[in-house]
Parts: C-alpha cells; sequence; structure tokens
C-alpha cells in the first residue's frame, strides 16, 4: 500500500471508510464461538480495528494459525482475506511456505502460548531466527482451553489452576526469547488495553521483519481466578507498561512533537512513524541486551512489562534474503520457470 | 541384444603361452569389485573406470556399498560391464581390486575359482586363494613416482589400479583417458597428474604382470548416444523443468543429493538477467517443518517440493493428513532407504510403501510414483507436479537409495511437450462470472473442486483453509451429513487419480501362465531373472512393471490373466502385495505370490530366479 488515496468528503449518511474506501464491515469476519469475554475476541476486535485504520486491503492478507482456542480465531475477523487453520504449533512452517509462494503479501499470524512455547517451540524459534516478514500475535492466557484448562509453557510459576494445582515450572517469556533469536520487532500487550494494543498492532503491520507481540489474554473459563497471573484482575494490578505507544500512519500528515530525551521516534518500513516515550528510565528500544535485562528484572519484580521491547528497521527479512523476483514465485508463467530445450540438451550432452 | 562374435557367455579357448592351463576367455560380461576405506578418495576412479567401460560401448552399470560414516569404514564400489545389457546387481564377484587391508582377506575369500585378485604386493593375499589368479602390485612405490606432492598421493593412488585394471582386461586406454579428461573438466593439473598415474599403472601392469585371466573387455557400440546419470540429479532436473519454485528440506541420506542437485541446477538456469531468483530455496529445522512450508507454498500457488527418506517421511504423517484432506499440492520424493527406524542409512529397500500409501491418521490416501530408472525419476518429477496441481493432494515419488545414488546409464531425456498444468484455479474474472465459489463443491463430477490463491483480487476469492471439519463451502462443520459428503468425494477424487498416474508398463506374450510384478529398482533385476527363467528352466513369464499407486485397470487385467503372479518386491512383508490385496477381487487375491529381497542390497536377478523356481517346484 504505497500510495496514498483521498478521504472521500463525509456527507451525513454516508458509512465511515478507510483510504481504500472500504468500511470496517469488510474487515469483519464470522460469529466467535469462544467464550463471552475471551481477551481473544478483543484482540480480534483490534486487528480489525487496526487494518481498517491503515487501510490494508483484506485481499492482501493471508491469515494464518496453528490449533487451539486462539487459532480458531482468524475466523471471526476479515473474511475477505484467504486464511489457513493448520496443525498444533506448525504454522510458522505454513506461513514460511506461504510467503515464499507469494513475498507481495501481508501475513498475520495468530498462535497461542500452548501453540507456541510448547508444541510449537522448535518452529517458533526458526520463524523469529529467518525474520520472516509477518506479524506474529501470541494470545497469551497461560492454559490450555480446547482441551479444559492444563498448564502451558507460559504460565508464571506459583500460578494456580482452578483445581488447585500448583505450576512449579518456569515461565518460558517469548518476548525475551524472540529479542534474543532475531525477530525485529518484540512487544507485549494486554488484550484489556485498547489504545497500546492498537497502537502496536498498527506498527506491526508497518514493519518489514518478524512482528512478534505477545498478548495477554485472560481465559475466562479456566485461568481467570484468584492465584492465576494470567486473569484481568492480575493483569490491572501488575501491568506495567515501559513505553507509552503512539502511531502515526505514513499516510497522515500530522506533525508530532517529541522530546528526544524522554521519546524514541522511529520510522518504520512504510514511513510511518512510531513514538515510543519512556515510563522507564533505562528504555531504550534499540538495545537487545537491555530490553532482555528489563524484562528479566520485571519478572523478577512481579511486573507484567508491557510496551515495546525491541525494534529494528533495517534488517533484511527472510524474503529480502533469498533475492526473489519481484513477482510471486507462485505466479511465475512458464517461460519463465520451465528453461529452454537448449538448456536440457546441453546438461545431457556435458551427460554422455 | 548385440552379441559379440566371441558367443554367448563364456568360450573355452586354448591359452596361448608355454603354460599348460586352459583359460576360459569371457568377454564384456563381469564385475569387478573395488574394495577401499571410506574417505580414501576412490570415487574418481571409480567414475574412470566406470565411464571408460560406457565409452567402450559396452553396457555397464556401477554400485557403491558404502557405510554411513565419514571416513574409516570399508566401503566398496562394484562395476558390472554386461554385453547383454543388465544392469542389476551380480552376485558374484569376478574381478576384486583389494585396496582395504582390513577386509583384504574376506574379500579374497569372497571370489569363485577362477577369479582375479589386484592387490598391493605386501599384502600377499595369495596365500589365502590358489584357484584365484593373483596380482601384486606396489602401489605405494609406483605412486611415490609418478605423484611427488606427498599429500597427494592418498588419492592418486587410486588412479594407478585404474591403470593395472586396463591393462589385464585390455581396455581401450583413448577411452579412459577420454573417462578422466572428462572427470575432471577445467582441472588440467589434476587432469594430468591423474592420467600420468593410470599410464603408470598400465605401464607396471604391462611390464610386470602375466596376463593370467580371460577376462576382457572389446569395444561395442551399444551405449552411444547414451548418458550417465543418478536418479536424484534426474529428478531433480525434472524438478527444474517442472518449474518447481519452493524446496523447503532437512538433509537426510540418500535424499540430499537430489535437493543439492536441484540448487546447482537452479543456479545455472533459474536466475533471470538481472540476477533475481525463480526459485527459494530453504534449509529447515526438520521434516516437519519442510513439508509444512511445501504445503504453505502449495495453498500459495507455488509448485512445491521436498525431499526425504523414511525417518523423514515418519515425521511428515501429520502434515500429509492435512495436506489430503486440505486438498494441497505438494511433490514428495522418499529415497527409500533401509528400515525400520535409523535402520541401514546406506543400504537399499523398497520399505516405504504402506506408511505412504496411508501417511497419517483417519482414512487418508495418497499417490504414488514408482520411478523404475533414471529416466523415470525425470519423468515423474515432471509429472508429479502436474498431478499435485490437478488433484490438489501430496504426491509421493518412490524413489530408492539405488536408484538415488548410484550412476546408471539412460537414453538422455526428452523436452516435456505437455504445457504446465495448473490444475483447477479460479481467478478474479472467472469469479466475477460465477459470482462467488464454493471451495470443496464437486462441479465436475471428478472429486475435484475449484481453488483460488491467497492474492486474488476479489471480494469472494477468499476461503477458510483448515484440517477439521468442513463442508463445501469451506465452512467449519461436524455435521454427519457433512462429513460424509466430504470424505466420499475425496474418495472419488482418489479413482481419478487413478486413471491420471502413470499406467504400468506390461510384457505380455499371452501364452504364459505365470505373471511377475514387480517395480522401481526390482525392474533391472526381474528383467534379467525373466531371461534365466526362460533359458536355464523353460518357464516363459509374463511381467507388469507398476509405476503408480493406485493401481490402474491394467493391473487388475494383468493378475486376471495368469494363474499365479509372483510380486517382487525390496521388503520384508510384502508390502505391495498387501496393497494389491485391498485392491483386487478375493479370487484373484489367492493368485498373488510373494518374491522378497531384503538384505539392503540391491536386489540381484539370481535370488529371484531361485526364487520363483522354488515356489514353482521346477
Amino acid at each position: 500500500m504505497a500510495t496514498t488515496t483521498a478521504t472521500p468528503t463525509p456527507s451525513a449518511p454516508a458509512p465511515k471508510t478507510n483510504r481504500l474506501g472500504l468500511q470496517v464491515l469488510d474487515y469483519r469476519g464470522g460469529k466467535t464461538t469462544l467464550c463471552a469475554g475471551c481477551g481473544h475476541n478483543a484482540i480480534s476486535e483490534r486487528i480489525i480495528d487496526s487494518m481498517y485504520e491503515m487501510g490494508v486491503q483484506p485481499e492482501r492478507v493471508m491469515k494464518l494459525s496453528g490449533i487451539g482456542c486462539s487459532s480458531k480465531s482468524p475466523a471471526y475477523f476479515m473474511s475477505r482475506s484467504h486464511s489457513f487453520n493448520s496443525v498444533h504449533g506448525r504454522m510458522p512452517a505454513v506461513a514460511t511456505g506461504a510467503l515464499l509462494a507469494n513475498h507481495t503479501m501481508k501475513a498475520l499470524a495468530v498462535s497461542g502460548d500452548g501453540d507456541t512455547a510448547s508444541i510449537g517451540m522448535g518452529q517458533f524459534v526458526h520463524l523469529l531466527r529467518r525474520n520472516l516478514p509477518i506479524i506474529y500475535i501470541v494470545e497469551d492466557n497461560g492454559v490450555y482451553g480446547l482441551t479444559k484448562g492444563q498448564f502451558s509453557a507460559t504460565a508464571d510459576i506459583g500460578s494456580k489452576l482452578k483445581t488447585g494445582v500448583v505450576n512449579d515450572l518456569p515461565a518460558i517469556d517469548l518476548c525475551s526469547l524472540a529479542i534474543e533469536m532475531g525477530a525485529t520487532f518484540v512487544g507485549r500487550s494486554f488484550s484489556g488495553d485498547k489504545k497500546q494494543l492498537s497502537a502496536m498492532m498498527k506498527a506491526a503491520i508497518a514493519h518489514n521483519g518478524t512482528a512478534l507481540l505477545d498478548v495477554i489474554s485472560p481465559c475466562v473459563t479456566f485461568n481467570d481466578h484468584e492465584g492465576s497471573t494470567k486473569s484481568y484482575k492480575y493483569m490491572q494490578e501488575h501491568d506495567e507498561p515501559i513505553t507509552e505507544v503512539g502511531f502515526v500512519p505514513h499516510f497522515q500528515d500530522i506533525a508530532v512533537d517529541y522530546d528526544p530525551g524522554t521519546s524514541y521516534d522511529v520510522t518504520m518500513h512504510d514511513g510511518s512513524h512510531l513514538q515510543l516515550r519512556k515510563l522507564h528510565e533505562e528504555y531504550n528500544p534499540t538495545d537487545r541486551i537491555g530490553a532482555v535485562k528489563q524484562l528479566m528484572e520485571a519478572h523478577a519484580k512481579g511486573e507484567v512489562l508491557t510496551g515495546v521491547f525491541y525494534v529494528e528497521t533495517d534488517k533484511p527479512s527472510f524474503t529480502e534474503m533469498l533475492n526473489l523476483v519481484d513477482e510471486p514465485l507462485g505466479q511465475l508463467t512458464q517461460d519463465r520457470v520451465r528453461p529452454k530445450k537448449e538448456v536440457l540438451d546441453e546438461v545431457m550432452n556435458r551427460l554422455k | 541384444m548385440a552379441h559379440q562374435d566371441a558367443g554367448n557367455g563364456s568360450v573355452a579357448t586354448q591359452s596361448s603361452g608355454g603354460g599348460a592351463n586352459a583359460q576360459n576367455r569371457i568377454v564384456n560380461d563381469f564385475t569387478i569389485q573395488i574394495a577401499t576405506v571410506n574417505g580414501s578418495g576412490s570415487q574418481s576412479a571409480n567414475l574412470v573406470l566406470l565411464k571408460g567401460i560406457f565409452r567402450m560401448g559396452i553396457p555397464v552399470s556401477g554400485k557403491n556399498l558404502f557405510p554411513s560414516n565419514i571416513a574409516g569404514l570399508p566401503t566398496w564400489y562394484t562395476i558390472r560391464a554386461s554385453k547383454d545389457g543388465y544392469l542389476a546387481r551380480k552376485k558374484e564377484i569376478d574381478i576384486l581390486i583389494a585396496m582395504n587391508a582390513e577386509t583384504a582377506k574376506e574379500d579374497i575369500l569372497s571370489l569363485p575359482a577362477g577369479g582375479m585378485a589386484i592387490y598391493e604386493e605386501t599384502a600377499d593375499l595369495k596365500q589365502f586363494r590358489s584357484d584365484v589368479d593373483c596380482y601384486p602390485v606396489p602401489f605405494d612405490k609406483i605412486t611415490a613416482a609418478v605423484c611427488p606432492e606427498a599429500k597427494l598421493r592418498k588419492l592418486v593412488k587410486n588412479m594407478i589400479y585404474v591403470g593395472v585394471v586396463a591393462y589385464l582386461v585390455d581396455m581401450d586406454l583413448a577411452a579412459v583417458e577420454a573417462a578422466l579428461r572428462q572427470q575432471f573438466a577445467k582441472k588440467v593439473k589434476a587432469a594430468d597428474l591423474n592420467w600420468g598415474a593410470v599410464k603408470a599403472g598400465y605401464e607396471y601392469a604391462e611390464q610386470t604382470l602375466a596376463r593370467k585371466s580371460g577376462y576382457k573387455l572389446e569395444p561395442m557400440n551399444l551405449t552411444a548416444g547414451k548418458i550417465i546419470i543418478d536418479g536424484n540429479a534426474a529428478a531433480a532436473l525434472g524438478a527444474i523443468f517442472a518449474g518447481c519454485t519452493v524446496v523447503p528440506w532437512y538433509p537426510i541420506t540418500p535424499s540430499s543429493s537430489l535437493v543439492e542437485s536441484f540448487i546447482e541446477y537452479a543456479k545455472k538456469y533459474r536466475i533471470e538477467p538481472d540476477g533475481k531468483a525463480t526459485f527459494a530455496i530453504v534449509q529447515a529445522e526438520d521434516e516437519l517443518a519442510a513439508i509444512g512450508a511445501v504445503l504453505g507454498a502449495g495453498w500459495a500457488g507455488a509448485r512445491a517440493m521436498t525431499a526425504s527418506s523414511g525417518p523423514g517421511i515418519s515425521l511428515m504423517a501429520e502434515f500429509a493428513g492435512l495436506g489430503y484432506y486440505a486438498e494441497l499440492p505438494g511433490v514428495i520424493f522418499d529415497v527409500q532407504r533401509t528400515g525400520p527406524s535409523t535402520g541401514m542409512p546406506t543400504r537399499n529397500q523398497q520399505g516405504d510403501l504402506l506408511s505412504v500409501a496411508f501417511l497419517s491418521h483417519g482414512d487418508t490416501k495418497h499417490p504414488m510414483l514408482i520411478p523404475g530408472s533414471v529416466k523415470e525419476c525425470y519423468e515423474m518429477a515432471l509429472e508429479a507436479f502436474d498431478l499435485a496441481e490437478r488433484l490438489q493432494t501430496p504426491v509421493f515419488v518412490m524413489s530408492d537409495l539405488d536408484l538415488g545414488m548410484n550412476n546408471w546409464m539412460s537414453e538422455p531425456f526428452d523436452y516435456p511437450e505437455k504445457p504446465i498444468d495448473r490444475g483447477k484455479v479460479l481467478g478474479k474474472e472467472e469469479l466475477e462470472k460465477l459470482g462467488g465459489f464454493a471451495r470443496y463443491k464437486d462441479v465436475d463430477g471428478d472429486g475435484i473442486g475449484y481453488r483460488t490463491l491467497p492474492g486474488t483480487d476479489h471480494p469472494l476469492a477468499a476461503y477458510f483453509t483448515r484440517g477439521s471439519g468442513h463442508n463445501e463451502k469451506a465452512q467449519y462443520t461436524e455435521r454427519p451429513d457433512d462429513y460424509i459428503h466430504n470424505m466420499e468425494r475425496l474418495a472419488k477424487k482418489f479413482e481419478t487419480a487413478r486413471s491420471l498416474v502413470p499406467r504400468p508398463e506390461v510384457v505380455q506374450t499371452g501364452k504364459s501362465k505365470v505373471g511377475i510384478i514387480a517395480f522401481g529398482t526390482s525392474d533391472f533385476g526381474v528383467r534379467e531373472s525373466r531371461d534365466q527363467l526362460r533359458s536355464e528352466y523353460k518357464l516363459e513369464t509374463d511381467y507388469l512393471r507398476l509405476r503408480a499407486f493406485p493401481f490402474s485397470r491394467e493391473v487388475h487385467e494383468f493378475v486376471a490373466s495368469h494363474e499365479r503372479v509372483y510380486v517382487v518386491e525390496q521388503n520384508r512383508d510384502a508390502q505391495m502385495l498387501s496393497l494389491l490385496k485391498l485392491d483386487l477381487a478375493a479370487k484373484e487375491i489367492t493368485k498373488l505370490q510373494s518374491v522378497r529381497h531384503f538384505n539392503g542390497l540391491p536386489l540381484d536377478a539370481r535370488s529371484v530366479t531361485d526364487e520363483i523356481v522354488t515356489q514353482e517346484g521346477i
């Protein structure tokens, strides 16, 4: 979406549209079958809003997911985008293949903490390592919902199941892992924080490379009780934003003041601006080691650090590294993928 | 087959020297075995021998029997020259080149009486066999004289035996030199050094060794116009010309060289003038990721493939089921090796048939193409991509180590005449005309629906792909009727596959009550065995070579028209026979008899002949 189209002049009854002339309705999906109050539904809403507001054409988006409650959710937003609900923990491979076939598409992946941090860990780290150009959302609730409430690998040590079972293994911090593995946009948010999540979603859309968003998304049925560290209540009490996240899309001509002493302004791949106002003294979103250190310190203090932890805008994405032709590989015509007869003759002659 | 005037097989002649020992003169019909140590660099020398014989116009085949090891363990390379054109492994070794001190005694003991042995003179192998013609050679001394550079001697030493054996079997030296120069291509210095070594070996033999044995090579004209290639490179070429664009893979013996050949060809022939690639290679983290990326790419419109072997194929099981149920194209080469488990990674087997045919849980089945030659590795690679997109399903190409990693002579490959078939894909214009589509609706009665690709610029193009229950419109469903309807359609699609996959090759005289069914690399041994059965036992047989699963009509007809049918295969559990049983009528099943060979070595004709003779009670 390189060009900006003029916003149509709104007349009284005309529905609101984005820069493509599409309504928010054009970004909606099927009716959700998740539990009422599930954090995942709020995340679906934020995806709809941010895609609409960014003016991303739905037909240019591929939705990818694995297995689990979270992975069902792509059916509940953006019906005009192709979607692939694959197998448990293996969405990164499917996404990799799909992007190789068509690197001109925007890829949006939705996974869960089980799908990513347990069964899918092997593929997840390799996706990060490749810096695959994809928005990878982990809808993180610390439990397995579809199998009725077992702990996942992001559950905090000491947190309690409804049945009273206490988790005695440490949580995997997907954000510090992602930073270490080479992801180029890493942040954590909370499904209940509309403003922060929207800004981060839009920045992720503007990013070129792996954008990992670990979104704490309480499971109202199995993990929203006293003793859980992934409940609404716990998040309201322990959410510790490291930065205030502001986003100005490239097609909006708004000059925003910022103070280099207290804020970072990051120019994204598409020309949009990500503005990060420090809430912690040591915050620096371009410092990988510092980011990991702060994540570990916050965790030790029992805080759930949120915000954009790390951004790197100049590292080539995986599909760029492969030096592919401009058109999607999957759509090349025969004359470009089948060498001429002379080539076969040459090969045959050398084998004689 | 053309015959030399020396006659059929062997002709006894009087030895010319003063000695009294009569000799058999055996022309263009014997096997040379080179026993070496893995990592000693003998491969170039062996190929020079193989290609030298090829250049003399004599049909030849070479087989590398190597350990799963980087260096140090024993390796054997066998070269069979056959005036009758037999390319299968021959059990008996006629000429031994014993370069491995550790196995030398065992090696010479395995020779038949009248065989011939070349070895390092200090080894004194003569003591073990007085009935073998022994040719001791001071390899190190000769090597040192022609190769001043000490660190190259280990490699150059191998060329000495090329020269020695070339003299003893009377090879055309010009053919050997041409093969050697081709082998070293642009490396002129290396070619000169190695050619010097061949000549030194030849001259030493000429001056020192008296030719006692009757094994001789004489020029023929049976290889003109032919090529030599291994099956993996042939399959890679097929994939190149099929327009394959996405190759995610994970290395595993014996399939790695298939993808490595693809990379080599692609870098040469699939880069556009601006330097950009029309292909993407990803070395994946494992085989799960490899097939996952193949299916993701197939879903998004690319021709994608991967290559693997048994252990990797097992890991692919879950995704294979998704590919079947969500109907995603993809090509998977299974270069089979000896299982179960890690098994014998560098030995041969046709052992993955049952597991691949039904790879994954639930009612899942997959088309398999089964190449029986390097030419078919190429042709079936081409065909597999068309079939995968036509049928919208994963297609497996069942090669094996013997075919994939060994060098075979072949007719040159033909340029594909058929244009690429992308199957049923709806674009923007069609969608506009149709006013939408239902992804899994059987519009044409062949069980195959129409699909759209991500990125199609139409609001009705998108659909939801899932491995969970779905109806015609690709919507989630658990309704019994929807489920049955979809599964029945998939079954119908598999019936459609029956008429689209390659037909079997049938060699029928119409006179015989006995039929043989074989496939893949068993073909070479079975062809030779049929000749043995005819000439030695007066048993005429008809022959059907399977080239694909599901089985087409001809297979049923072949079994129906014979009283007994021997199914020859390289596994313990008669896997192909089991697949046939599932497909044939009850009265036909009782006709099937099994001939199995599963010791890890390529199938030889004698094993088949002996087993059929026993079962026939001849």
